[in-house]
């Protein structure tokens, strides 16, 4: 199973590579996104199905924090500008797209910092037995 | 390389990170550092877009960027330091539904600046793949935001967690989910340069927002583990869906992982309650009592052996070995301090405590193990229903406290039962069975437990806080 996706992980890490190596201007990029996008959902299937049940809970906000990454479009949304001689209607449509991207910013950074912080504090409470206590069952 | 190659290369160093940190997720002991790994990810995607857009960033657009982080990281930082773990199903609900939001703010924002997200083909129009891209993202970004504060409402007890059943859902619902794919086909059709192209984006905002209701308000209480790992999942295509259009292979990977993160534990949802997604997302489950009375009607009137908090402490002193299952009701009644200070005790006369969970114990997957971590159980005292149902067997008594329909012996040997065929923890196989309820009312699904009236059964019929201090201080 850990062979299984350490080579699944290697092949999304080396797509770009390929990518490069083999289009020469003939594969949509398109293909690449859909192919990285695939192998990932392969690579969150085995990911998520080691998670051991007593983590899920953890597992849930975690996912919430790191799906905080659409702050990335959120960013690029806020620091849009309108370029060169474009008109007072490009300027205006920049402007809602800055505004947009700013109230995204907000609500991303409220789950990346919930979800990390409140995940961390959940982790922080899963503890072992703490004195080696008589070896029960089995 | 230029700036753009290694850009790309660091994002997907973050995704590696992202996936190492639910990795980490395998085992209490790597998770932590696990989260960690997931917080240097979040730090290297942010990073690397701020630097991309270095040249951009002047005093208005800082101060957009900062006040956004500033104001939103705290409301998440100061939410994450208070809310109680009992809280936690609708806090996850609540992230679902901000994450949705991001998205779909994002998406509409590439609409209207296209020439920042490089969208802008060689005429400067959208093209019509990139349309529909940000139709994806902004409909399931919309779904989810809708659909998410819907089930967190219903999940924190402001609207009454009974499914809604509105008239002609079925056809509603469908004709919602054609009316969007005809608004996507018009945008894609539309070139987007014409204001009317920002008009039909919005128009899918606002009927996706609408289909999320629709979606989600029928949809029953005891079912809501199901919706919150499924609103989950969406929350991730969003995300992908917004990684297609920026061409982001962090949004990319995060989005499938997560997407397919909520998809999994959806599944082990259904299965532990041995339902079809269908039927789920169909909803209506538990609306009436109706078949559920008929089923269990007439018996209330059988005898039950009701026992006392000293009796319960009599039997748990002089057990060998006692299991422990835990359900919602001791989440609700927060028992799980006592609980614990009661299986102190018994360890301390010796007996060995164990505790067994259901996967579907709580409103959210896992909620028990969290709860009972809250309260210093040692994680290793705690089992799966799979590892534990054995050893019942061996147990002189297995005190159900806040459960009753993952007990049901109902759903392995009672074919006419509409919990039949669901995986149960077997409880009457041990010794004594004590249940600690408020009344015996049937649970969540509705369906009268035939243990309730078994010889060998006690009903310790209080509030499971109370009957866990009482039994504590009678130990």
């Amino acid at each position: 199973m850990k062979s299984i996706y350490a080579f699944l992980v290697a092949a999304i890490v080396a797509m770009p590579a390929f990518a490069a190596e083999g289009s020469g201007g003939q594969v949509d990029p398109m293909i690449f996104r859909i192919a990285v996008f695939v192998l990932a959902a392969f690579v969150g299937y085995y990911v998520v199905w080691s998670v051991t049940p007593a983590l899920h809970t953890p597992l849930m906000s975690v996912t919430n924090a790191i799906s905080g990454v659409v702050v990335v479009g959120a960013i690029i949304a806020a620091a849009a500008s309108a370029l060169g001689d474009a008109g007072p209607e490009v300027a205006q449509k920049v402007w809602i797209a800055k505004w947009l991207g700013a109230a995204s910013i907000g609500f991303a950074a409220v789950n990346i910092f919930g979800g990390f912080l409140v995940t961390n504090r959940m982790l922080g409470m899963y503890k072992k037995k703490e004195r080696p206590a008589p070896k029960a069952d089995d | 390389m230029t700036v753009y190659d290694i850009s790309a290369l660091l994002y997907l160093v973050s995704a590696v990170l992202f996936i190492f940190s639910i990795r980490g997720l395998s085992s209490p002991e790597t998770a932590r550092q696990g989260n960690m790994l997931g917080i240097i990810g979040m730090a290297i995607a942010a990073g690397t877009t701020l630097f991309l857009v270095k040249d951009f960033l002047d005093p208005a657009t800082l101060g957009l960027i900062a006040g956004g982080i500033v104001i939103g990281g705290g409301i998440g930082a100061l939410l994450a330091q208070r809310a109680p773990m009992t809280a936690m199903p609708q806090m996850v609900g609540m992230f679902n539904a901000l994450g949705g939001m991001a998205s779909m703010l994002a998406g509409l924002a590439a609409f209207f600046a296209p020439a920042a997200f490089g969208l802008l083909n060689a005429e400067g129009l959208i093209s019509p793949r990139s349309l529909v891209e940000m139709s994806l993202s902004v409909t399931i970004g919309a779904i989810t935001f809708s659909g998410s504060v819907i089930a967190a409402l219903k999940l924190n007890g402001s609207i009454p967690g009974k499914p809604i059943l509105l008239p002609l859902r079925h056809i509603l619902n469908l004709l919602i989910f054609l009316g969007l794919i005809g608004l996507t086909v018009a945008l894609a059709m539309s070139d987007g340069a014409q204001s009317g192209g920002g008009m039909l984006l919005i128009w899918i905002a606002c009927l996706a927002l609408v289909a999320g209701i629709t979606l989600v308000i029928p949809i029953g209480g005891a079912d809501m583990p199901v919706v919150i790992s499924m609103l989950n999942s969406y929350s991730g295509w969003a995300a992908a869906a917004l990684g297609f259009t920026l061409s982001n292979f962090a949004l990319i990977v995060v989005g499938a992982i997560v997407g397919a993160s909520g998809a999994i534990l959806s599944y082990i949802m259904c299965r532990a309650m041995n339902r079809s997604f269908i039927s789920v997302i169909a909803g209506g489950f538990g609306a009436s009592d109706g078949a559920a009375a008929a089923h269990g009607g007439g018996a209330d009137d059988r005898p039950v052996k009701i026992g006392s908090a000293d009796d319960a402490a009599f039997i748990l002193k002089n057990s060998a070995k006692v299991i422990i299952v835990p359900g919602y009701g001791m989440a609700v009644a927060q028992a799980q301090h006592a609980l614990k200070e009661m299986g102190d005790k018994l360890k301390a006369e010796g007996v060995e405590v164990l505790y067994a969970i259901h996967p579907v114990a709580g409103r959210m997957p896992g909620h028990m193990n969290v709860l009972l971590a809250e309260a210093q159980v040692p994680y290793d005292e705690i089992f799966e229903m799979d590892d534990i149902n054995s050893q019942f067997k061996q147990a002189d008594v297995a005190f159900v406290i806040g459960a009753n329909d993952v007990t049901n012996p109902g759903a392995k040997d009672d074919p006419t039962s509409p919990i039949y065929g669901m995986p149960v923890l077997e409880v009457w196989n041990a010794g004594t069975v004590m249940f600690v309820k408020r009344s015996l009312a049937s649970g969540y699904a509705g369906v009268q437990n035939e243990l309730f009236f078994n010889d060998n059964t006690m009903m310790l019929l209080a509030d499971a806080k109370k009957m866990a201090e009482d039994i504590v201080k009678a130990l």
